[in-house]
């Protein structure tokens, strides 16, 4: 199966990144974007019984290492087959 | 006996070690990261600035799995003093041994400059040489140092009398400006609930000797370097 799981800085906590990135925009002369928050997307092949096996232990692994849960919020973006 | 841990990544671990033996004369040693066991003797452990592991994923997310870890955890469950200072900091908090966590600087640029800090605990192991308020200069380089819990977890930790140093200015005052990455409440250091785990994000190895222009970093290692003489 290939699944994607989406990890962002939670709501509360400055990202400063994303706010570079918006101010990037405005300079571009897209004035339209309010607002950026920057996260990390992970791609990952895993082998499961079947799809909610497969989603149980993704958020499992995203608790534990891929998001820091103080700061980060995670979540099952998609999985296939 | 300090047992300065190397992880891969790991740049300061030469300068602690100096720091700690040919200045302060106590009997320290490189550990690498990869062992099971901390050395026979170890009384104190030392985690050094750096990037370990590259920084991948997270500062600090990826050294937690270094085998040394589980020993390191032990050694702080059973009462021993860890100090954890800049990468060292990350990796005690991504290790849980500390509460909260290192973002980005609130201003994205690296800051690399001598910082003013004002010690909010005067306790063994960490600071027991210190005065309550006293002002250390000791620099901090880092792009990752913005200490973060919620607000009521930071109102729990000083309550608890969990936070240790504060980013201030010359003078001693707590201001938004003399905080140099946005740490919330000016946090420059914290210890665990039992007082034997601190992490802090200045590098008190850096400043030991007056040619680099102070000595404030002794009052943190001297003051672990009285607290093992105590336990002799």
């Amino acid at each position: 199966m290939k699944a994607l799981v989406h990890v962002t800085v939670k709501p509360d906590v400055l990202d400063p990144q994303g706010r570079a990135i918006q101010r990037g925009c405005a300079s571009l002369g897209y004035r339209g974007v309010r607002d950026v928050r920057q996260g990390k997307l992970f791609e990952i092949e895993l082998d499961a019984p079947d799809r909610a096996a497969a989603e149980r232990l993704l958020l499992e692994l995203a608790a534990k290492l891929l998001a820091n849960p103080v700061v980060e919020d995670y979540r099952v973006v998609s999985i296939e087959d | 006996m300090f047992a300065v841990l190397q992880f891969p990544g790991s740049n300061d671990d030469r300068d602690m070690v100096f720091a700690m033996k040919s200045v302060l004369g106590a009997d320290a040693r490189l550990v690498w990261h990869k062992d099971a066991e901390l050395p026979a003797g170890t009384q104190c452990v030392l985690l050094p600035g750096g990037f370990s592991y590259g920084d991948y994923l997270r500062c600090g997310a990826m050294a937690r799995f270094s085998p040394i870890m589980a020993a390191v955890t032990r050694f702080a469950a059973a009462g021993g003093p860890v100090l954890g200072t800049c990468n060292g900091f990350q990796v005690l908090c991504e290790a849980g041994l500390l509460p909260g966590a290192l973002l980005r600087n609130r201003d994205l640029a690296f800051v690399c400059a001598p910082a003013h800090l004002r010690v909010e605990r005067v306790a063994a192991p960490f600071t027991s040489r210190a005065t309550p308020g006293q002002v250390l200069r000791i620099p901090i380089k880092h792009g990752e140092g913005r200490y973060h819990v919620t607000p009521e977890k930071l109102a729990r930790l000083e309550a608890a009398n969990q936070v240790v140093l504060r980013y201030c200015t010359p003078a001693g005052d707590v201001t938004d400006a003399a905080n140099p990455n946005g740490s919330i409440g000016n946090v420059a250091a914290v210890c665990n609930a039992a007082g034997n785990v601190m992490g802090l994000m200045p590098h008190p190895e850096h400043a030991v000797e007056a040619l680099t222009g102070s000595t404030h970093g002794r009052v943190i290692l001297g003051s672990l370097l009285d607290f093992l003489g105590s336990r002799r």
